[in-house]
Parts: C-alpha cells; sequence; structure tokens
C-alpha cells in the first residue's frame, strides 16, 4: 500500500487565487498557536504586525521602501519561473547591479559631474545584472548545466567581489578603515518622493515595472510564448516557439530588473556602497513570486504583505518584546503553507493499494 | 461560544490600552543592539546594562530593544522606529550606525541620542566608548608571560582604529616582556559570527598560536582554545564558563552605571551632549578575575592594573616606533595623545601583518 500524489484532471481558477489566502490563513493560525506558546496575547501581535503598520503615513512609507527591490526582482523571477527557467540567484544579479552602478557614482566622486549621473548608473547596473545572468543561461542552453545550481553559485562570488571592493579599491579612505565606499554626491543619489521621508523614486519605477510585464504578459506575443513554453513544452515545440531562446531572454530581463534593484537600493535608502546592503531580497523574492502567483498584480500585493511583515515584526519587537527570530519563522511558515496549498489544489492524495494503479511515470 | 470569545478579545484589548495608557508617563529608553541578545558578548553585555537601569529606576522608566539590527539601510529605520514608539533617549549600541544616528537625531532635535563607540556628535547625540585599549596591554603582558611558543593570534573584526589600538597596546605590552615575541592575525570582518570565529581560531592555532585573543563578540574562539588545549582571553563579557581552564582575563563592559547616569541626567533634564570615554579609572570597563596563571603572573596583571587605574602607567608611552621602522610623532607629551589613539591606523613595529586597506 503506498500513498501517491495523483494530478487532479481539472484546474479551478477560483481555487488557484484562493489558494494564497488559505496559506495566509493557515499562517495566522500557526502563528497565533505560536505566540500563545511564547506566552504573549495573539491578538495584540497580530494587531502590531498587520494592522499597526498600515495606521499611518511613517509605516506606510517604510512599507513601500522595503517592498521596491521585492517587487522589482520578483517581476523578473516571475518571467523566468513561468518559462521553466530556474534563476535562483537574483540575489548576486542584484549586487552585481549595485556594484556596476557604484562604479560610476564611486568615480565621479567630488567632480563637478551632471545630472547623467544617475541615469548612466541605472543602466550600466542593469546591463551588469543581465549580463551575470546569462551566465547560467548560456551554461544551461550550451551545457546542459542546471542553472538552479549554477545560479546560486554566482551569488557567493558576486557577494565575495562585492566584498573586495569596499574593503580595498573603493574603500572611504576618510572611514576609519570601515568596508564602506563615501557617501554618493547628490546627483549619483535617487531623489526623494516626500520631503524629509523616505520614500524614494524607486518605487515608482517598480510600479512601471509591475504595468510593463503585466502589458507584457497580457497583450504581446511574446507574453504568450513565455505562458506557454513554460505550461506546454511539447505545445509550443510545435508552434515554432524557441524555449533556449526564452531561457536567455528571462534571464537576461530578470537579471537586468535585480541589478536595477541593486542600484536603487545602494543610492537610495543606503546612500554609498557597503556590504550587507541586501538582506537577502534576491532569496526572499523568490516567495514574493511565489506567493503572488507569478502574476504581476498578484506580486505586487505579494510584495507589499511581505514588507508588511518585515515592519510589523520591528513594532512587534518594540510593543510586544516578541524577538526578531519569529518574524523569520513566520516568512518560512508562509512559503511552506503557500507551496503546500499549491500541491493539494493540483494534486490530490491517493492511496494505492497495489503497484499495478501507480501513474505512468510517478515511479 | 462566539459570544463569550468576542468579550475575550475585546477585553483583551482593552487590558492593552489600559496598560499602554500608564507606561505613558514613563520616560521611554530605547536600545538598539548588533546582535542577538544571546550573544553572550558585546550585545548580552548591553542588555545587562539595561537590566541594571531597570532595576534602579524601572519605576521612572520604560525600556525596549531591536536587537540584530544590520548596520546598513535597516538601521535607519529601526532607530526611527523607536522615536515614533515614544522613547525620548534612545542608545545606538555599535560603531555602524553612526551615520543612521546621525540623520535620525537631525531629524527629532527633541530626542536625545547615545552612539557607542563612533566620533559624530550633534547637539542631541552624545558619544560614548571605554578605553579597552589599557585592558589589551595587561592581556598582552600575560600572554607573553604564558606563551610558550611565542606566537600570539588575534582574531580582528574590522581594521578600525579602536581595533587597531588594541591590537598596537597588546604588542607594545608583550614586546616588554619578550622582545621576539609574534602576533598573527586574521580579519573575520564581522563582530558576530560564532562559525567563523570558531574558523579563525583554529586556523590561528594550527599556525603555532598558544594564546588566542579577540575583537569579536562571541564565544566560540573560546570554546576552540579549550578544546584544543589552547589559552585564551574572553571578550566583552565573562566566558569563563566556556573554558575553565582557558580563560586567562576578559575585558568585562559594564555599561550599567553609564546608562543610570545618562538616563538620571534626562530625568532631571540636565541631560547634554558628551563624548565619553572611561578607563579603568571609571566604571566603563573592568577585568575578570586573572585565572589559570601562576601567581607571579597574576601578580604582574594586578600590578599594571593598579598602575594604568592610578595614571602612573600609560599603554602608549612614547617612544613608540612605527611599522616602518620610523618612530610617531608623540603628541601628548610622553605619550600619544587621545586623538591618535582614536583615529589609530598604524601598526606599531614588530606586527608582521599588513593593516588592511594600507
Amino acid at each position: 500500500m503506498q500513498l501517491v500524489l495523483e494530478k487532479r484532471a481539472e484546474r479551478s481558477g477560483t481555487i488557484a487565487l484562493v489558494s494564497p489566502l488559505i496559506a495566509i490563513g493557515l499562517t495566522i493560525v500557526t502563528m497565533v498557536i505560536l505566540f500563545a506558546l511564547l506566552g504573549k496575547n495573539p491578538l495584540l501581535a497580530l494587531h502590531a504586525y498587520f494592522i499597526a503598520p498600515l495606521t499611518d503615513g511613517y509605516s506606510l512609507q517604510e512599507i513601500a521602501v522595503k517592498a521596491t527591490p521585492l517587487v522589482m526582482i520578483a517581476i523578473g523571477l516571475s518571467l523566468c519561473y513561468l518559462a521553466n527557467a530556474w534563476n535562483i540567484g537574483a540575489e548576486g544579479q542584484f549586487l552585481i547591479g549595485a556594484v556596476a552602478g557604484s562604479w560610476i557614482a564611486v568615480k565621479t566622486q567630488g567632480t563637478d559631474a551632471g545630472v547623467w549621473v544617475l541615469p548612466a548608473m541605472f543602466v550600466l547596473a542593469a546591463a551588469a545584472g543581465a549580463l551575470y545572468a546569462l551566465i547560467p543561461a548560456i551554461c544551461k542552453v550550451k551545457f546542459g548545466a542546471s542553472e538552479i545550481l549554477t545560479s546560486l553559485m554566482l551569488v557567493y562570488v558576486a557577494d565575495l567581489f562585492l566584498d573586495y571592493l569596499v574593503r580595498g579599491p573603493w574603500r572611504d579612505p576618510h572611514g576609519f578603515n570601515f568596508p564602506t565606499t563615501a557617501e554618493f554626491d547628490p546627483v549619483a543619489t535617487v531623489p526623494l518622493l516626500i520631503e524629509g521621508g523616505r520614500l524614494h523614486l524607486g518605487s515608482i519605477i517598480a510600479l512601471l515595472v509591475v504595468a510593463a510585464a503585466a502589458i507584457l504578459l497580457a497583450r504581446t506575443i511574446k507574453g504568450f510564448e513565455i505562458r506557454v513554453v513554460g505550461a506546454a513544452p511539447r505545445a509550443a515545440r510545435f508552434g515554432g516557439f524557441n524555449a533556449n531562446q526564452l531561457i536567455i531572454l528571462t534571464f537576461a530581463v530578470s537579471g537586468a530588473l535585480a541589478g536595477l534593484a541593486g542600484i536603487i537600493e545602494v543610492a537610495g535608502p543606503v546612500g554609498h556602497l557597503q556590504p550587507g546592503i541586501s538582506p537577502g531580497y534576491g532569496f526572499t523574492a523568490i516567495i514574493v513570486a511565489f506567493l503572488g502567483r507569478l502574476n504581476p498584480l498578484g506580486i505586487l500585493i505579494a510584495g507589499l504583505f511581505l514588507a508588511l511583515t518585515f515592519i510589523g515584526g520591528e513594532q512587534a519587537q518594540i510593543a510586544m518584546k516578541i524577538p526578531l527570530d519569529v518574524t523569520k519563522v513566520f516568512q518560512g511558515i508562509l512559503l511552506f503553507y503557500v507551496l503546500a496549498c499549491d500541491s493539494l489544489i493540483l494534486y490530490r492524495f491517493k492511496l494505492v493499494f497495489s503497484n499495478r494503479q501507480v501513474p505512468r511515470g510517478a515511479g | 461560544m462566539r459570544k463569550s470569545f468576542l468579550a475575550l478579545a475585546t477585553g483583551l484589548l482593552l487590558a492593552g490600552t489600559l496598560s499602554a495608557a500608564s507606561a505613558a508617563d514613563k520616560l521611554k529608553v530605547g536600545f538598539i543592539y548588533l546582535g542577538p541578545i544571546g550573544d553572550l558578548g558585546w550585545t548580552y553585555q548591553h542588555d545587562l546594562g539595561r537590566q541594571a537601569l531597570v532595576k534602579e529606576l524601572g519605576d521612572k522608566i520604560e525600556t525596549t530593544y531591536l536587537e540584530n539590527v544590520p548596520e546598513g539601510p535597516d538601521a535607519e529605520r529601526s532607530i526611527e522606529q523607536l522615536v515614533r514608539a515614544g522613547n525620548k533617549l534612545i542608545f545606538t549600541t555599535s560603531f555602524g550606525y553612526m551615520d543612521p544616528t546621525l540623520k535620525v537625531a537631525k531629524k527629532y532635535p527633541n530626542v536625545h541620542f547615545e552612539h557607542a563607540t563612533g566620533y559624530k556628535r550633534n547637539p542631541n547625540m552624545s558619544t560614548y566608548s571605554a578605553k579597552w585599549y589599557q585592558g589589551r596591554y595587561i592581556q598582552g603582558l600575560i600572554a607573553a608571560k604564558m606563551s610558550k611558543s611565542g606566537v600570539l593570534g588575534y582574531i580582528g573584526s574590522f581594521p578600525i582604529p579602536e581595533v587597531v589600538s588594541g591590537i598596537n597596546a597588546t604588542m607594545l605590552a608583550a614586546q616588554s616582556i619578550n622582545p621576539n615575541i609574534k602576533v598573527k592575525i586574521i580579519w573575520a570582518n564581522t563582530w558576530f559570527d560564532p562559525g567563523k570565529e570558531a574558523d579563525a581560531a583554529k586556523a590561528l592555532i594550527d599556525q603555532g598560536a598558544d594564546v588566542i585573543m579577540q575583537h569579536t563578540d562571541s564565544p566560540a574562539a573560546m570554546q576552540i582554545a579549550s578544546e584544543r588545549g589552547k589559552l585564551a582571553f574572553g571578550q566583552d563579557s565573562e566566558m569563563i564558563k566556556f573554558g575553565p581552564k582557558t580563560q586567562l582575563t576578559s575585558i568585562l563592559d559594564t555599561w550599567g552605571p553609564y546608562y543610570i547616569e545618562r538616563v538620571k541626567a534626562e530625568l532631571a533634564g540636565t541631560w547634554k551632549s558628551e563624548d565619553s570615554w572611561g578607563g579603568l579609572d571609571s566604571h566603563m570597563f573592568a577585568m575578570a578575575p586573572y585565572t589559570n596563571m601562576p601567581d607571579e603572573v597574576k601578580k604582574m596583571a594586578e600590578d599594571a592594573q593598579a598602575a594604568i587605574t592610578a595614571g602612573k602607567l600609560h599603554p602608549f608611552k612614547c617612544p613608540i616606533v612605527g611599522q616602518d621602522g620610523k618612530p610617531v610623532e608623540c603628541k601628548g607629551g610622553d605619550h600619544l595623545d587621545d586623538g591618535q589613539i582614536l583615529g589609530m591606523n598604524f601598526y606599531v613595529k614588530g606586527i608582521d601583518d599588513k593593516l588592511p586597506g594600507k
């Protein structure tokens, strides 16, 4: 007797939409139990997590700032994942973009370079991110190397490269040997949207990216191609779509978006290049992409939701002395339920009593 | 059933509001921590300071802390969150919070800030630190006496002046006992990463070091030294339970008295922006008991401690020769002045290592 997962014959569109909501619901139930076990009042804790940050303008700004890189990266990743190309290395592409863009900022420091600096940084960062993402894509297409592994390994390369630069050639000469570049000049800094606030131009760019991706997927042939290649590779081949070309394209686009997110983060909220510029945005964005069902609008909502958990986690720490680790547990549990709910919607458990009934391909 | 649940919920919410109301009259004091409070080193000691504060003034104040705040873009938001939660005095307890603290301080002139180990101040932002190099000097004396191989192992965090001055003080002291003493330095490039710290300790021991010292925050190096039967110094905190036969002494950060003093000033309305840099003669730090060493070494350490406390012995007594063989300018009369120590960016002669970035 064995337990197998059997693919359901039909997929219900409603359930596909409801699934992330069920996952969030289950996560909240689990968190309530966890809060109770920690001896904290679950209602107050949930209030601190999910309601309090939404009640004042300051926290809303912070949520937008935090969601900006997540959404931009996740949009790129969703294109890859839709086309069945598994880019896990967005974190590395984010860092390389940050490094490439910072190069211009560092080189023009103290000169009277004009307003071209910031746009040039954006372009270079996007190009560098794209090129960096092309390495695993080309290895996959030419040699059949697993893009999951190669893209992931390149994260560490990027991380160490950034580390080397800020500890060596780009180190701020007046920074008391701390591993950071000098503060960027105003022309190399992302402008703020609200005086005295933290909301910056990057959030607008993220919204434009979401809109562009929505149009691409819903209204263009390329978007159709991406979806068909991912959903029905055989049909796509008969249709004359080139899967390899799409791997290259989606990797390049997602690398460019991650690189752009990287330079926006560095030239925006951080203000200089240093190690630790990303608390794992490239990886958290994977959660965002799936939580948003690989749909641009969904990703926007998911990105804001995850940002909410970060900001709420901080408020819970202040208001209720709930440890930061609980926020991390929370995010982990959320991904677990999202994947679990998805599996149960696409598949069903079946008890099989003899080997004959095992569906073809399952053994 | 549902009704009783609602009643319960309302009750809980009301209870929350009530307790918040009674807390409103108290002065709110906030802390930003670099590591987890369970790091058993740097952050742990700051939290002990906070606990001492609560014990002393708990009826007049309410404290809040945020732990594990990285020295990056999130720091500014975390500090601002504390401001917005109503904290009127905020301690940011790591060097890397300097610029974020200053940014938030300029934005909220009515809130007072205290930044540990930095050098930027503002009318509403003080700095505080300790002259740990004095403790390092004593450790250098002990290390040179106790080392059989004549090689010391030093785990550095970041090559900032505070850490560099610690290495120099150690070596100057050690050379006064054994002119041929060697030191191996590994830069862990982190304040807190037990895995990396342990790896560094292993590598140093493999290179022949038999006394391990560290400027990182966890007891990992102490544990490795203990496993390998070597000697080590604790850091920030009492680490003897991780190496009962290993720890020689440890520099203990004792922030409690300072925190109490500053909060009292805030309560009295006399808080001013200051730069506090206390040595062994203050209450900023102390030395753990001298253990696992012969009595004569212990006596030497105690004598040195007394001499430094009394101001009779200065670890950076001139003449001091730099790594390049040239004498270092002596701006403080017969010793280096505070500015030279606070901005120290050179190795003394006899250190066989290149200062990163030089």
